[in-house]
């Protein structure tokens, strides 16, 4: 009995022991519990937060695109698309040979989005088809039973009202490239789109907005669970043009029948492009969802090279429509007067070549005006010869040529006009007597793009002011839209007897018999115009071919035909506008590009009809903001 | 020396003789565990909390059985207990090795059983009966410590190699406590102690990798956030965004959204300080702390010393339960797969947990049996 009591003394010592080690253990797992959740409970609660709360962005629309009337050429349209739900679906395969029948996919299609299925998470939509028509999407809904998992989702796609016509002034959306990648977390979005040409691309943050936000609460595996809060996004800026897209589209459709070929229609006083066209165009939504590579080659491969747009990234000799320009170099340098004469018998030797007149016959003896209306090449063989091409480099720089006009576009190319320098320079050669002749009638080095020639045509229009070309009617700079000051251009110091000289001839050129194009005559009252053809050679004729005869265009592949050019502008007695056109390789410049030009002409004066004609057209969409840019421009025209 | 008063009570006099306290505050823990199953099972009673809560029923009754059983039956069939259980995880081993994997249950068809749950009370029992029958001056000698080695160190090393840490932590400390409360010398668990520390290197060469990254992932959680050490940094995350109120019932962001793991076992502790904060954990722990407290009293209140230590060994087992379990999931020792006992789900741990319960309250019983050291022959 003394050994139980003894033991149970020995047990009620280590029981108690017993117990305040495990008092005191639990203690320290209080201690531990006070320290996570009392000491450190905040920092918890945001490592909590930050666990289960994702923001994601919410992408804005793209601002709009209007044209001078406020005609929307881009907006975005409502989009359906099918999309597929890997968690909902028990066999994928059945589920894409259903959907297959609706809408047409072939084998690498299926495979392709079998691997996006496989890649993503379970409950992640993937996109099937974007853009689909309204039967489409009511099939599917109408085989939804036996579509489990096929879901139609509402989205924004870009739509370009005009189309093909616009497909190079006003560019495209695509994905971004990570080369584009600036830090705007709006570029990382999957489905989000940038400006990748043309306005689209020059305005593109003025036109992307602002982006939204939207908290949602998501579990360990990234599923959104419910949403928290919502910020709304807020659509990008509308960008309004220069362009009448009425005209645009008639230009488009003119140069359309024509292979290839390019136009633009400038205002001579505001340098407000009217219209720029490039032909043949392309679908510029293509692009969006990824352009397949079967028609991207396609494209690329094409000789008519639709992607390029033409009117600003086409150079040509300007041939015969250069010849304003050496005639003004020559006139302001006093080596001619309007009435000096030369004597053309159809050619002008020098040294060991023979360089021949277009009429093979000659035009006897031609002034100035008679040059022009004729476009008599052994003229301005003589002209150039005694100017010299540095200064009629200098004054083709004065009016816009060789270098870049700074359309706020991307891809205008310079054109070229050669000096002595140059020559000097990168041939470690003379300039040649020879050359300034080839110049003097626009070929051999010289080239220029349609827009240079219409900005040309502008700056002999407008009485010798610097015109320079927009598209944009506000001042855009990176985001922000101002109103733009109404600017007043330089003038290049040409006398004003030069011009009106020049101007006359041109004049001529259309509306007196024997001028090269007094076909192309508009015979409505004050609204006559006065132009210049032209015709470059991109071969050349050699001796022997001269000597069977000169083969026609018609005769020859369409890469070896002749440019035809043709540039213009009117009213002739109170000028407006200009335009110019090339069609590559179309042969005669009066005979093909004469009519497109006289077409997009009289369009022109209709749609926007010059000040005391009528009322004036281009009345300003808001009043209010371009109240006072109109009136100093209304202002400048009346004098 | 039987105590005749005691000898012959019917089984409803024993039923009165149940320490009603102790029963409530089991239902008050289980009931806990029924309100966190249904938080876990996202605001319904499936799949957890019914099931859960048949189970406690079923536990109940085994509890009440056992309690009017007489505490001499348990004496008598400790040892046979202990054999059959350590054959069973024995044979789960076996089993195991034959089917080419790890194995920790046997299927009667019916029911499965997990024998190493079972195997925790065998031991406790072999223990209080092999110091029952040891005379007090023998406990200090050195070479009566050799049966007890063995009957825990047997069981001990079966399940490491399962392998299942947290059962083998349970076993051996449970069985320990039984050897200190018996009178063991303190200076030999000290050496025991050492000679442990110098077997880690060797026990870490038998280490699966999954259980080696465990540790690793405990010593430094941050080293793979995304990886082993993921569920220890949710669970902290988790525990600490409770603050001291909690989020409330069911808003548990945590929990619900499934950055913890096993919300309805092992982690059930940490969706419980989440969503009640400090104050709901403080008052879990003292809530089991209670039962502690009542197995303490009621070991020392029994004149038996095999009841004395079936009641203070079961009392401790049920302390290193919560402690593992509350330490594992606030990241003071590795995740070593301890459920929280009445509210974790899981099946034979509730029935084993009620049947060490239901041996307590029949050592309250039987408090004043006085159970000689030869006794049960007769």
């Amino acid at each position: 009995m003394h050994s139980d009591f003894e033991r149970y003394k020995l047990f009620s010592r280590r029981a108690t022991i017993l117990l305040g080690g495990q008092a005191l253990l639990l203690s320290g797992l209080i201690w531990r519990l006070y320290d996570l959740q009392i000491s450190n409970g905040k920092r918890f609660k945001v490592l909590a937060d930050e666990n289960r709360i994702s923001t994601r962005l919410l992408p804005p629309p793209r601002g709009l695109i209007l044209d001078r009337h406020g005609v929307e050429v881009a907006s975005n349209r409502q989009e359906f698309r099918a999309v597929i739900l890997a968690e909902r679906i028990a066999d994928v395969g059945h589920t894409l040979d259903v959907l297959a029948e609706i809408i047409k996919f072939d084998k690498s299609e299926r495979t392709r989005l079998l691997k996006e299925l496989k890649r993503r998470r379970r409950f992640v939509p993937v996109a099937i088809r974007h853009s689909l028509t309204w039967e489409q999407v009511a099939q599917i809904e109408v085989n939804a039973p036996d579509l489990p998992g096929v879901r139609i989702e509402q989205g924004l796609s870009r739509l370009y009202s005009l189309g093909n016509a616009t497909a190079h002034l006003l560019g495209y959306v695509a994905a971004v490239d990570e080369t584009e990648l600036t830090g705007d977390p709006l570029l990382q979005l999957p489905d989000f789109r940038i400006g990748k040409n043309g306005i689209e691309r020059s305005y593109d943050l003025a036109l992307r907005g602002w982006a939204g936000a939207r908290q949602v609460e998501i579990n360990a595996h990234g599923r959104v669970i419910r949403e928290l809060s919502r910020k709304r996004s807020k659509p990008g800026n509308k960008v309004s043009l220069t362009i009448d897209a009425k005209l645009q589209k008639f230009a488009a459709e003119r140069l359309e029948k024509k292979e290839s070929g390019a136009a633009v229609v400038i205002d001579v006083h505001t340098g407000d492009i009217l219209a720029l066209v490039s032909s043949p165009g392309f679908d510029p939504s293509v692009f969006e969802q990824g352009i397949d590579r079967k028609l991207w080659r396609s494209l690329n491969k094409n000789p008519r090279a639709p992607l390029t747009n033409k009117a600003i990234a086409g150079q040509y000799a300007p041939g015969s429509t250069f010849k304003m320009i050496v005639a003004l170099a020559a006139l302001e340098a006093k080596i001619i007067t309007p009435s000096h004469t030369f004597f053309c018998p159809g050619h002008k030797s020098m040294g060991k070549s023979k360089f021949h007149c277009w009429r093979r016959a000659g035009h006897g003896s031609v002034n100035l005006h008679r040059a022009i209306k004729e476009s008599c090449d052994v003229y301005f063989y003589e002209v150039a010869n005694k100017v010299g091409i540095d200064r009629i480099a200098a004054m083709a720089r004065k009016m816009g040529l060789g270098g870049k006009l700074d359309l706020d576009i991307p891809g205008e190319k310079s054109g070229f006009i050669p000096t002595t320098a140059w020559k000097r320079k990168a041939f470690k050669q003379p300039w040649y007597p020879g050359e300034n002749l080839v110049a003097g009638i626009g070929q051999g080095y010289v080239l220029a793009t349609p827009l240079q020639l219409a900005v040309m045509a502008a700056r002999i229009a407008n009485g010798g002011i610097a015109v320079t070309p927009r598209l944009a009617r506000d001042e855009i700079t990176g985001r922000e839209i101002k109103d733009r000051k109404a600017k007043r251009f330089p003038s290049i110091g040409i006398s004003e007897r030069s011009l009106a000289a020049v101007k006359k001839a041109m004049t001529a050129v259309v509306n007196e018999p024997g001028g090269t194009a007094y076909w192309l005559r508009i015979a409505e009252k004050g609204q006559g115009m006065a132009g210049k053809t032209g015709t470059s050679q991109v071969r050349r004729i050699t001796k022997a071919e001269r000597a069977r005869g000169v083969l026609k265009n018609s005769q020859l592949p369409w890469a070896k035909r002749d440019h035809a050019l043709f540039v213009c502008y009117a009213p002739y007695d109170a000028p407006r506008y200009a335009v110019a056109v090339i069609v590559e390789h179309g042969g005669g410049g009066s005979r093909n590009a004469g009519p497109v030009g006289k077409d997009i002409m009289v369009e022109t004066l209709k749609l926007l009809p010059p000040v005391g004609m009528k009322k004036q057209a281009d009345k300003p969409v808001k009043p209010k903001r371009r109240a006072a840019g109109a009136g100093k421009a209304a202002k400048r025209r009346g004098g | 020396m039987p105590a005749p008063h005691q000898e012959h009570i019917s089984a409803l006099a024993r039923l009165r003789e149940v320490t009603w306290g102790l029963v409530l505050l089991i239902a008050v823990v289980a009931g806990i565990g029924f309100a966190m199953l249904y938080s876990a099972g996202g605001g319904k009673f499936d799949p957890w909390a019914t099931r859960q809560m048949v189970r406690f029923g079923a536990g109940l009754a085994i509890l009440f059985i056992t309690a009017t059983i007489d505490l001499r039956f348990w004496l008598r069939n400790a040892y046979i207990i202990y054999g059959a259980a350590l054959l069973a995880v024995a044979a789960v081993e076996v089993i195991g090795m034959v089917s080419g994997g790890a194995q920790r249950w046997i299927n009667l068809g019916v029911i499965r059983i997990q024998p190493s749950e079972v195997m925790k009370i065998a031991l406790l029992l072999a223990l209080a009966r092999y110091f029952h029958k040891a005379a007090f001056e023998d406990v200090t000698k050195p070479a009566r410590l050799i049966v007890p080695v063995i009957l825990i160190g047997a069981p001990v090393l079966l399940v490491l190699k399962q392998p299942d840490l947290g059962t083998a932590a349970l076993l051996g400390f449970g069985g320990t406590a039984i050897l200190f409360a018996a009178g063991v010398k303190p200076w030999k668990f000290a050496a025991g102690g050492a000679l442990a520390l110098v077997a880690l290197p060797v026990a870490w060469q038998f280490l699966h990798t999954y259980q080696r990254n465990r540790v690793l992932s405990f010593l430094d959680p941050q080293k793979d956030p995304l990886g082993s050490g993921y569920h220890s940094i949710q669970a902290e995350i988790a525990l600490g965004s409770g603050g001291a109120w909690g989020k409330g019932f069911l808003q548990g962001t945590q929990s619900h959204l499934s950055f913890i793991p096993e919300t309805q076992t092992d982690f059930v502790f940490a969706m419980l300080a989440e969503e009640f904060g400090l104050m709901g954990s403080l008052l879990l722990i003292g809530l089991y702390f209670a039962i502690i407290l009542y197995g303490v009293f009621i070991a020392m209140r029994s004149r038996n010393q095999f009841g004395r230590l079936l009641a203070i060994g079961l009392t401790v087992n049920l302390f290193l339960y919560v402690f593992i379990n509350i330490a594992m999931v606030t990241g003071m020792i590795p995740v070593v797969g301890v459920p929280l006992p009445l509210i974790s789900y899981g099946g034979t741990a509730m029935l084993t947990l009620m049947f060490g319960f239901g041996l307590v309250i029949s050592v309250y019983i039987h408090r004043d049996a006085r159970i000689g050291r030869f006794d049960e022959e007769t």
